[in-house]
């Protein structure tokens, strides 16, 4: 799965915890879910169950703790499709 | 001088009308919100209707937002928020997105929260899924869970909180909210109470055979405070709110008022004596009025009108018995009485809410609502009160003062003196 694929996988899974449309227009690599789309924090929990059925992985809770970018989530996601 | 507190704004969301001009429409038609409950019948529940509020979800929509809405499944927190940010609308108060406003708070009651929320979880955890629970579960279980929602829908900045007193929830928190006020600590307060639709609150009480069977044929005319073929009360639930404020405050914002709050009492019959569990105490029922009308600064004799408890069980006469002992009054000299739970049920946690708002607008606009299915009057109650007081029609009638009371399991018990402003 591409790099471009990816992003545009996770701005559909972010897309209703934010309304920083711009922000979400925008997203890239370096888009920080909480400083650049204002997602509630207790919202990334649900953000992560949303990836773990997207791409149907688990992800453990050391990874959860740093998933707070776009750029942690690409890392994230392609280490555990590499792991399967 | 104690600060008086008057009632500027009225929110509900009723089995038979949600919004009030809905619900005004309904109580005056005499309109019951009983229906046939297809969930309550595939589980084999003795008793198979109930009295929910209709609540489409274009409606949800227009108080949550979507993203809220996605794995929401606590109905009565959607009741209360529905009830609540209507009656502060209605109050006409603004909802800032500046600061908090230090001067308004809530005291929400809710007899459980969130319970076909909770059953979700339930089964998740043990199912090994804890993990996937997700941010939902606790700010839809905790049982202030509709205080806090309320509370950030409308910036409330000063207490709150939620009570919890059984059928008496609604009536008390009216009675905290107006201590707060009274005691300068608030300006404003959001005072109501919720109560979740369903099998698993309802449950229970099927099982305590409280409810009725009989008229799982006829849910129109399941419901039947004071008549001799009473035989349990109908299941409801939903919400009411009253947006509380010193009188002060009303005059200085120059909106209309509703009908004044002269004072009242909550006790308790302590389970003893004739008290228990789940049978009220006859003297502290009594007390409770007595207290209420020394508290409230009014005579027995001045009272027009009862809102009553009376659930449609074996108990109405009795609660017939001690308003009239407390009273000092019977026959033609009794004050006219009606039971709201003739038309929704008894929403048990909320009941007590819905029916102060009912009992507000026939204060502020001078009618008594219809007493409906019990055309068949019990003989122990038309011993005590003469029919006429009890009307089975639409009944347009200057009012004053109204008592309205609420009791509840524990041996709890509230009575609110309410008095049309002028």
């Amino acid at each position: 799965m591409n790099k471009e694929t990816l992003i545009a996988a996770i701005r559909d899974i972010v897309k209703p915890y934010t309304k920083e449309e711009e922000a979400l227009n925008n997203l890239n690599e370096n888009t920080d879910f909480v400083t650049d789309l204002q997602i509630n924090s207790a919202n990334l929990v649900d953000i992560i169950l949303d990836v773990e059925e997207k791409f149907n992985i688990v992800i453990d809770n050391d990874s959860m703790e740093r998933m707070m970018s776009v750029k942690a989530a690409i890392e994230i996601i392609e280490a555990k499709l590499a792991g399967q | 001088m104690h600060k008086r507190v008057v009632i500027t704004g009225l929110g509900v969301a009723a089995p038979n009308g949600v919004g009030i001009p809905a619900f005004r429409e309904a109580i005056q038609a005499g309109r019951s919100g009983i229906r046939h409950d297809p969930q309550l019948e595939a589980l084999q529940f003795s008793c198979q209707i109930s009295g929910k509020p209709d609540v489409p979800e274009s409606l949800q929509l227009a108080y949550l937002e979507p993203l809220e809405l996605r794995n929401f499944n606590s109905n009565g927190i959607l009741y209360g928020l529905i009830a609540g940010i209507d009656a502060w609308k209605d109050a006409q108060l603004p909802v800032s997105s500046g600061g908090p406003d230090w001067d308004s708070g809530t005291i929400f009651g809710a007899g459980s929260a969130g319970v076909d929320k909770l059953r979700e979880a339930i089964y998740k955890v043990d199912d090994l899924q804890v993990r996937r629970l997700g941010s939902t579960v606790v700010p839809q279980t905790m049982a202030s869970g509709i205080s806090a929602w309320l509370g950030g829908k409308l910036g409330l900045g000063n207490q709150v909180t939620t009570n919890s007193s059984a059928c008496t929830t609604g009536a008390e928190s009216l009675l905290m909210a107006y201590d707060r006020i009274v005691s300068g600590q608030a300006t404003r307060m959001l005072a109501g109470s919720t109560s979740d639709s369903g099998p698993y609150i309802w449950g229970g009480f099927d099982a305590l055979k409280v409810c009725t069977f009989k008229h799982n044929d006829n849910p129109a005319g399941g419901s039947r405070p004071m008549s001799a073929t009473a035989s349990g009360f109908v299941p409801g639930s939903g919400a009411g709110a009253l947006l509380l404020e010193s009188l002060d405050s009303a005059l200085e914002r120059g909106v209309p008022i509703y009908a004044e709050v002269l004072g009242g009492h909550v006790n308790s019959g302590g389970q003893r004596g004739d008290g228990t569990m789940t049978a009220p105490n006859s003297e502290a029922v009594q007390r409770c009025i007595t207290s209420a009308l020394q508290h409230a600064g009014v005579n027995a004799r001045e009272i027009d009108a009862i809102n009553g408890h009376l659930t449609a069980t074996g108990k109405d006469a009795l609660e017939i018995e001690n308003w009239s002992v407390a009273l000092g009054r019977k026959g033609k000299d009794f004050p006219y009485i009606n039971a709201l739970k003739c038309m929704i049920g008894h929403c048990l946690s909320a009941s007590g809410s819905i029916e102060l708002v009912a009992a507000v607008l026939q204060l502020k606009e001078d009618f008594l609502f219809p007493n409906i299915n019990c055309e068949d009057l019990h003989p122990a109650i038309s011993a005590i009160v003469d029919e006429e007081k009890i009307p089975r029609q639409l009944l347009h009638k200057e009012l004053n003062l109204i008592a309205k009371a609420s009791f509840g399991f524990g041996d709890v018990n509230a009575c609110i003196i309410l008095k049309k402003y002028k």
